[in-house]
């Protein structure tokens, strides 16, 4: 079966510094092989500059691929000619974002951007098939009564029900993967769980795969079949949800996890891992990127970038200690 | 309900309402809220958004600005009425005793100064220091912090988001106040980021021994760190007793779906409902119990007893705004909590 995405290799770098002809270059993210299946959620986890969102701009299109490829449903994202296919791709993959006060237009009733979407991207609907498809997904993300909430204004609505509708519009493209960039870091704890459900029920009910990005690794466990944890623009660990976290194999995920408030557990945690910044990744030298946090780091990590080793058919990590490559045999 | 002051209360919130002018009538967004915190200690105050925690912090502080205004009650600090304090009394104090330290430390700092200058300020408002004397104090307070000090000269931007908190942090303790508000300060953090901050906090104050008021939303954050916990709900204090008591053993309605609202990454992983329906609108709060409309084990007498804030039988030190708890006639909540828990 062919995923319904694929990245290959995939580089994003950035030219930083204030010299006009500055050669340093920001690696956001570093080859980057993610698959995304149908009907699957896929969570990104990683802290804040870990290149995850970068991530997201580049499946959306926002940025340029620096090296490597993108595919779609076995197209090559490269390929894509002509407005007609940008088009075509912009609808089967929409974005749903962090910020719902800032993603809505306030002087706007909240069907706007709904219709505006369907008219677009569906102009084989009709007035009043539209009207119809509006109500449907508005329903179809927990918004009741649909005809009461799209005569509403953005204003009128809690921060929940603005990112309810943030799913709506991307629903009604009729996509087939939803990029979802911290979709509820902005919002309660109290309410984020509903926002989750309404993610799990998309890809139960309406068959959508949904990229969940998120640094909260506890709400990844809860809504996502597999997990990637991102550190420095590398992928350091990627499996089913389930074993990568019951048994994770990269001391960053290890340090992801013990961050995790829980009443339920005693506090631990390994002070000097946490207190140290995740590192700028400007002009990389081979190496674990990790190391400079690394409790359990050998002289091999200063050398030698670590590869995605496979632990068992789906579980990979990164680490020369953990999950050393097998040895070769010339 | 009357809490009796102890004697050593550093700060003793009596009674306090905070209402908003609004042109259909005032909205109470505090109402008669009692807190005592002692010197040293860690009281963690939760609450949805929407339910005063903010409103009771500015309180406290006495920054609300109008429309908001003190409608009744008292703080008292250090024995003085801060809300009757004359301004001139009451800047003298600030910074000095209690400073604030505000939600996104992104935006609480000017972007076009220097951190050192931006210290500075805070000092020369109190203090006719020399040059020297101010150097060496904000080199000594970013040290506390773990910063190195040559970021005294470095703009907010060169700054990460985790630093720019410490950074602020840094800065209430130019004087080493009695009190530190916090209002959601780890909130732009990322998880890692976070755990790191709520650490170097909890080891600073044992270090210099000042007492915290520690806003947030998110109930799991605080439990390690806060010595107290104070749960608000629609302007009102529902529960209020020991972090370790209020979290092993929820006694109200509200604290226990606050608490059962986000996963796990431990044990089995169960379907959550988080808290349905959304927090009152305060200008007209519901009938009897607040929580009425969103409690799941609420039944017809909430809607028209207002409960009050009892002591609970079990362990005194423990309070709790749920009919199940009043002296005389409680409702029995237990049979419809084992209902909606299977």
């Amino acid at each position: 079966m062919t995923p319904l995405l694929e990245t290959k290799d995939l580089s994003r770098h950035f030219k930083v510094g204030s010299k006009l002809f500055s050669h340093q270059l920001l690696h956001a993210v570093d080859d980057v092989n993610l698959t995304i299946n149908e009907r699957e959620i896929v969570a990104l986890v990683g802290e804040s500059g870990s290149g995850k969102s970068t991530m997201a701009r580049l499946l959306a299109q926002v940025y340029k691929p620096t090296a490597g490829q993108i595919t779609f449903q076995g197209k090559d994202l490269a390929q894509l000619r002509g407005r007609r296919q940008q088009l075509q791709y912009r609808s089967d993959v929409p974005m749903v974002f962090q910020d719902p006060f800032a993603s809505l237009n306030p002087v706007y009733k909240v069907s706007h951007g709904i219709k505006r979407g369907l008219k677009l991207h569906r102009p084989e609907l009709d007035a009043s098939a539209r009207h119809e498809e509006l109500l449907r997904v508005v329903a179809a993300v927990g918004l009741n009564p649909p005809e009461e909430i799209i005569e509403r204004y953005p204003y009128e609505l809690s921060g929940g029900q603005r990112q309810r509708i943030g799913f709506a519009q991307a629903l009604a493209y009729r996509p087939k993967l939803i990029l979802a960039d911290e979709p509820v870091s902005m919002l309660d704890v109290s309410i984020r769980i509903g926002l989750l459900n309404v993610m799990a029920k998309l890809r139960d009910e309406e068959g959508v795969s949904i990229l969940y990005i998120t640094h909260d690794i506890a709400s990844a466990r809860y809504v996502s079949d597999r997990v990637m944890v991102m550190y420095g623009g590398h992928v350091v660990e990627s499996g089913p949800t389930e074993s990568v976290l019951s048994d994770p194999q990269h001391p960053y995920t290890q340090l992801l996890l013990s961050a995790v408030p829980d009443p339920r557990a005693p506090l631990e945690i390994s002070t000097e891992a946490a207190k140290a910044e995740p590192p700028a990744v400007i002009d990389p030298k081979p190496g674990c990127r990790f190391r400079a946090r690394c409790p359990i780091a050998v002289e091999q990590c200063a050398h030698v970038t670590p590869l995605l080793q496979p632990l068992d058919p789906q579980h990979k990590a990164a680490c020369h200690v953990t999950a050393p490559a097998p040895a070769l045999s010339s | 309900m009357s809490t009796q002051t102890p004697p050593d209360a550093l700060l003793d919130v009596r009674d306090l309402r905070i209402v908003y002018d609004s042109p259909r009538g005032p909205v109470e967004a505090c109402s008669g809220v009692n807190l005592t915190v002692r010197p040293g200690e860690f009281v963690g105050i939760v609450g949805e958004s929407g339910c005063g925690k903010s409103t009771l912090l500015f309180g406290i502080a006495q920054l609300h600005s109008a429309p908001a205004r003190i409608a009744g009650g008292e703080v008292l600090f250090r024995g003085k009425d801060l809300v009757t304090l004359p301004p001139k009394e009451l800047n003298d104090l600030r910074w000095r005793n209690l400073a604030v330290v505000m939600q996104s430390a992104m935006n609480a700092l000017n972007p076009v100064r220097t951190i050192g200058d931006q210290f500075k300020d805070a000092i020369l408002a109190h203090e006719k220091w020399t040059e020297e004397r101010i150097r060496e104090r904000s080199a000594e307070v970013l040290r506390l912090v773990a910063i190195d000090s040559v970021h005294l000269g470095s703009y907010p931007h060169q700054l990460s988001g985790g630093m720019r908190q410490r950074a602020m942090i840094a800065m209430a303790l130019l004087f080493t106040p009695d009190l530190i508000v916090m209002d959601e300060p780890t909130s732009a953090l990322d998880v890692v980021a976070q755990r790191s901050l709520m650490v170097q906090i909890k080891e600073l104050q044992q270090e210099l021994g000042f007492a915290v008021v520690f806003v947030t939303h998110d109930m799991s954050l605080v439990s390690h760190f806060s010595d107290r916990l104070l749960v608000m709900y629609a302007g009102q204090v529902v529960e209020f007793g020991p972090t370790r008591k209020v979290f092993d053993t929820p006694s109200h309605p509200y604290s226990k779906s606050l608490l059962e609202a986000f996963p796990s990454i431990r044990g089995p992983k169960v379907p959550l409902t988080g808290i349905p329906g959304d927090p009152p609108n305060l200008a007209n709060p519901p009938a009897g119990c607040r929580f009425h409309p969103r409690c799941p084990v609420a039944q017809d007498v909430c809607k028209t007893d207002v409960p009050d804030l009892y002591t609970l039988g079990a362990s005194a030190d423990v309070l709790s705004r749920c009919l199940a708890h009043r002296p005389n006639d409680p409702i029995d909540i237990s049979l419809a909590t084992e209902v909606t828990a299977s």
